[in-house]
């Protein structure tokens, strides 16, 4: 729902087509990782330790490689030494040294000619281990006596005299955070413990690698960025970046998780022993739940103070996260979201970063800002219910607008939190009477979207279509959404622009699509692109008028004389002026790269209704209503796709999911049997509401949507089932068990 | 591994007799191919019973008593109106297993031989009073639904035995039955605890029941205390009151990453007390 007037200025931007690639994916001709195949190609498969933590003292890998078949087997030993820094993580994650870190953890890789003779010999691989103690829990992990995972970890920024498993501490605010909590009318402080959820996308990953004596290598493989995959796998493999060529495959869903390598370079390293014969490695369901990465887990003091008109007064958190057995816990971002929608004169953040025996946590959409939500959310939300306050006016109240200090530091630009709160108010959710055992959350969510580096090039044909190359692997529909701007800037028809997600050796550097910013900055560069093509077309287009290239404006798909001076001449269509570009100069591109400036940051609402079975303690969701600032919705079903998709996710990190671990520090539930994703059948229609504030930093006004509706459902349901059960849950996930825990807890 | 194409239960039996290591029965295959995928169960010896004239074959007799063979797939059993009609607790059972597409696949059989104490379709089962007839190389003998499985993934079958048809009882007047789940997610989940309920009334008196449980002892139970605390009742409040505490006491749940003993005992009263309310409609004629 555009507000009025802002979708009538465009001809295309706003509507909603089929999207390009739609017709491929439905009749299942879309090419996905494992879809790729080659002539002499191989197969890899994987052995993975069975012990959370625990020494390796001997590999014998002969029995494998007598197995008929078998062409390679690699373990560390051929991979290069003295990486460093997370280079080093990364060759550690992809390969165990001296000691598996986590149950999964790769020990050796072989390739032979069948899938099932790679797994037959992987099973005659014989690995001493002593296993050591190992923990789990974040909380664990920082006790004095906890199992040391890796000595010298930290960096500089840890503090003299910390536990050993704190690899970085982060400490940021400002203001008199006593004086704040002094003139509050009540101050309350609690802790939250959110659980490590898995992105959950239905491929799995994978991928074909070839890799010659010579070392130059290519990739084929499912993945959210190309340029990182063979950044990535070069540092791990000692390789020169330019020398392998990486294309990616259509994708079957990230959210974060394909960012980065997991079993990529095992692919190449395997095909440069088997003299470079291509092989293929595709996980198992099981592997990508135990091997790939999840998101961090979170322990979270926050305290806050409010006045009695809900005026908040100041704020603290105090979050530990883990995110596996290296560094990289979305901690930071998880305390610059959290308070992120609160006007705050007094803040303070304290972040660790805390190592356990886990799989190295990757990116999971808005990585850190559901947890720092659920945490803040929470107990804003627990302070209005014992002020008797309306949480969405408190949230009003308090909301940040454009100027406004953010609470992390910056100062906020363009944002749309006060109209999307004005949006929740009018909805007609609101006013739906609830019925017994029935309760209404409310949560604000934010995340900040991001440019990248960014490299676009577009190119006209000589029929007057236009070819588009970006870098960023299509996951949400941006595909659609570039041809729409790039149709529209160029006044042409949706269905004349084709985009194409392009291999490393066409482009320069592209981050992946990540950090919500495929649709803006692929975007962004491809409208400066297309400036590029429109001012060639123009000066053609004067030099056959034999006017002034100034005198000359695009406009309806044409060259036209800009203005009555300029001189008569009928417009000179796209289609014209390609159709003899052979004659007046040759081919018109445009090519654009930067890192593009003016990312705006998109927050959003929810409201969702429950109704808890009192006697199972199983939550329903009855109602659920997104509502967020897309700058503008340049495709909105793509938009409102993002929403829902956010929320679902969000809805089961908040009701089931999460990684369970056995006493032996096993992951005990690596299979969607018992990694509760939600069904269709346990949810109700997703309510969007789009707001549009737009962007000034994009040229059609867009923000990123990707990731803020990921972070608001954890707080809203835990605030649903406290209205309908009168317990309040502050440790994920909800399940029905512990929620009926709470509810009789709550009676005695 | 070898694989067989029985054409007679005489035959499979004989195969499975003489067959040396690992040896599985394929019905409908969606337990077994699952577990040899994830590499869980490779056997030296399938046994597929598909071609095996009958198993496909689902029959009520004269008497009103029911005959299922043992390659059914699940998705007929809903599509059987007189099925329907006398063992709605049965086919609801086998309606929970899986998704459309695995029940166009999953047997009874196969449910009740993977030896899951939280398989859907066995308390409905023995709730229905059911039974199995066994082929094997002595012969045959017929034994109750509830006496096959005697532990996880574990049954009652001597090397070279397996079933060759399931019987239902005549369903006879005033009488129905019930089966709930209790799982956190509405489909594609496993019992946390099954429960099914079998009665007829007198009137508005329970004369008869039978009460079985699932998922809350290493085999499903028949919990004849349960059957006792409602019949002779009108399953008035302190009768379900009963029955629930009677349900929870023959729970023998172990904790785990489904549920904790704790809870699944108290929802064993709460779904024993849900599926007694229906079974009881049922009998007084709810079409539900
Ligand atoms: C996606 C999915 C979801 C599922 N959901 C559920 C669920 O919700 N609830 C549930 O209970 N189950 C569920 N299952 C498990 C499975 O579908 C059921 O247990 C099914 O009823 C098994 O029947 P089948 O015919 O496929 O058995 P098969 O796989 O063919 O055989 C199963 C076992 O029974 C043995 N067997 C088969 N026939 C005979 C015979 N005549 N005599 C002796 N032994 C025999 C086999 O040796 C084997 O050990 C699910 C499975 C999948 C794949």
């Amino acid at each position: 729902m555009a507000k009025d007037g802002l979708n009538t200025e465009f001809r295309l931007v706003g509507t909603r087509p089929n999207r390009p690639d739609g017709l491929d994916k439905v009749t299942g001709r879309a090419r996905y990782g494992a879809d790729f195949s080659l002539p002499g190609m191989l197969h890899g498969a994987v052995l993975r330790s069975p012990h959370a933590h625990a020494k390796i003292l001997k590999i014998d890998t002969s029995k494998a490689e007598a197995l008929d078949g078998v062409k390679a087997v690699v373990t560390r030993a051929d991979f290069p030494e003295g990486l460093e820094g997370e280079d080093w993580n990364l060759q550690e994650n992809t390969m165990a040294g001296d000691k598996v870190l986590y149950d999964g953890h790769a020990v050796a890789a072989v390739a032979a000619t069948s899938k099932l003779l790679a797994e037959e010999a992987v099973r005659l691989i014989e690995v001493e281990y002593e296993v050591l103690p190992h923990v789990i829990d974040v909380d664990d992990a920082i006790k004095p006596d906890a199992p040391v995972i890796r000595e010298g970890a930290s960096d500089a920024s840890v503090p003299e005299g910390m536990p050993p498993n704190v690899v970085r501490y982060m400490e940021f605010g400002r203001g008199d955070l006593e004086a704040g909590f002094a003139a509050a009318d009540l101050v309350r402080e609690n802790t939250y413990k959110t659980e490590a959820t898995h992105q959950g996308y239905i491929e799995p990953h994978a991928c074909v690698g070839q890799m010659g004596s010579d070392a130059k290598g290519e990739m084929w493989v499912c993945t959210q960025g190309q340029w990182f995959i063979r950044k990535m796998c070069c540092a791990v493999l000692g390789l020169e970046a330019s020398q392998l060529r990486v294309t990616p495959s259509e994708i079957g869903g990230g959210f974060g998780g394909k960012t980065t390598i997991f079993m990529e370079p095992l692919s190449l390293a395997l095909s440069r022993k088997a003299n470079g014969r291509p092989v293929k490695i595709v996980m198992s369901r099981s592997e990508v739940l135990r091997a790939t990465g999840p998101t961090a887990s979170g322990s979270m003091d926050v305290k806050i103070g409010m006045k009695k008109d809900g005026t908040l007064t100041a704020a603290r958190a105090e979050f530990r996260m883990q995110g596996g057995a290296f560094p990289g816990a979305p901690v930071d971002m998880a305390l610059y979201c959290g308070f992120a929608p609160y006007k705050l004169d007094a803040v303070e953040h304290v972040g660790y970063d805390v190592l356990a025996n886990r799989p190295k946590c990757a990116a999971y959409r808005a990585p850190g800002s559901p947890m720092g939500a659920f945490a803040v959310e929470s107990l804003i939300d627990e302070m209005c219910r014992e002020l008797g306050l309306d949480p969405v006016e408190v949230r009003m109240k308090n909301a940040v607008r454009e100027g406004d200090q953010s609470s992390y530091g910056p100062k906020f630009g363009s944002i749309g939190l006060v109209e999307v709160l004005e949006a929740v108010k009018g909805h007609s959710n609101l006013a739906e009477p609830l019925g017994p055992n029935q309760g209404r959350g409310v949560a604000s969510g934010y995340w900040f979207n991001h440019n990248g580096e960014t490299s676009v090039s577009m190119s006209i044909a000589a029929d007057g279509t236009v070819q588009v190359s970006v870098g960023t692997p299509d996951i949400g529909g941006s595909r659609a959404s570039l041809s729409l701007m790039v149709a529209e800037h160029l006044g042409i028809p949706y269905e004349d622009v084709r985009v194409n997600v392009v291999e490393t050796g066409s482009l320069g550097e592209n981050e992946p699509t990540h950090g919500s910013r495929a649709t803006f900055a692929s975007g962004k560069a491809a409208i400066l692109s297309t400036d590029q093509a429109i001012k060639e077309m123009c000066r053609r287009a004067a030099n056959e008028w034999g006017i002034d290239p100034e005198a000359v404006e695009w406009a309806d798909g044409a060259a036209q004389p800009a203005g009555p001076n300029a001189g008569k001449f009928p417009p000179m269509s796209i289609k014209e002026i390609a159709g003899k570009m052979g004659e007046t100069g040759g081919p018109i591109s445009g090519h654009h790269e930067s890192l593009p400036e003016g990312v705006g940051a998109s927050f959003g609402a929810h409201v969702v209704d429950v109704e808890v079975d009192p006697e199972t303690g199983l939550t329903k969701i009855l109602r659920y209503l997104v509502v967020q600032d897309a700058g503008r919705a340049i495709h909105p079903s793509y938009v409102e796709g993002q929403y829902q998709g956010g929320a679902v996710q969000g809805i089961g990190w908040a009701l089931n999911e999460e990684y369970i671990y056995g006493e032996d520090g096993r992951l005990q539930n690596p299979i969607f049997l018992d990694y509760r994703i939600p069904v269709a059948s346990d949810l109700p229609m997703i309510d969007t509401v789009i707001v549009e504030v737009p962007n000034p930093g994009h040229p059609y006004g867009v923000r990123g949507v990707g990731e803020t509706g990921i972070t608001p459902p954890l707080p809203a349901i835990a605030s649903a089932i406290h209205q309908a059960t009168g317990a309040r849950l502050r440790h994920l996930p909800m399940t029905p068990q512990k929620v009926r825990a709470a509810m009789k807890a709550q009676d005695s | 591994m070898n694989y067989h194409l029985a054409t007679s239960f005489e035959e499979a039996a004989r195969i499975a007799a003489n067959a040396g290591g690992t040896t599985r029965f394929l019905a409908g295959g969606t337990d077994v191919l699952v577990q040899m995928r994830a590499g869980m169960v490779l056997p030296d010896d399938l046994i597929d019973l598909k071609a095996i004239p009958g198993t496909d074959a689902m029959t009520q007799l004269a008497d009103g008593s029911w005959q299922i063979g043992v390659a059914v797939p699940g998705a007929r059993l809903g599509a059987n109106a007189d099925l329907c009609r006398d063992w709605p607790g049965v086919v609801e059972g086998m309606e929970l297993v899986g998704s459309t597409q695995v029940q166009g696949r999953a047997t009874l059989t196969g449910n009740l031989c993977n030896g899951s104490p939280a398989a859907d379709s066995v308390p409905g089962l023995v709730a229905a009073g059911a039974t199995v007839v066994i082929t094997g190389p002595e012969g045959s003998r017929e034994l109750p639904v509830e006496e096959v499985p005697t532990g996880p993934g574990k049954t009652a079958l001597n090397k070279g035995e397996l079933i060759s048809e399931i019987r239902l009882p005549a369903r006879g007047d005033n009488a129905g039955d019930a089966y709930l789940r209790f799982t956190p997610r509405t489909e594609m989940d496993i019992a946390v605890v099954g429960c099914a309920v079998s009665l007829r009334l007198d009137g508005d008196k329970i004369v008869e029941a039978r009460v079985s449980l699932g998922a809350v002892a290493p085999t499903v139970l028949l919990v004849a205390e349960a059957a006792d605390a409602i019949i002779g009742t009108t399953l008035d409040d302190a009768a379900l009151d009963a029955l629930a505490a009677a349900a929870s006491k023959a729970a023998k749940p172990i904790s785990d990453k489904r549920g904790s003993a704790e809870y699944r005992i108290e929802i064993a009263g709460v779904l024993a007390k849900r599926a007694a309310k229906i079974a009881y409609g049922r009998a007084k004629g709810d079409n539900k």
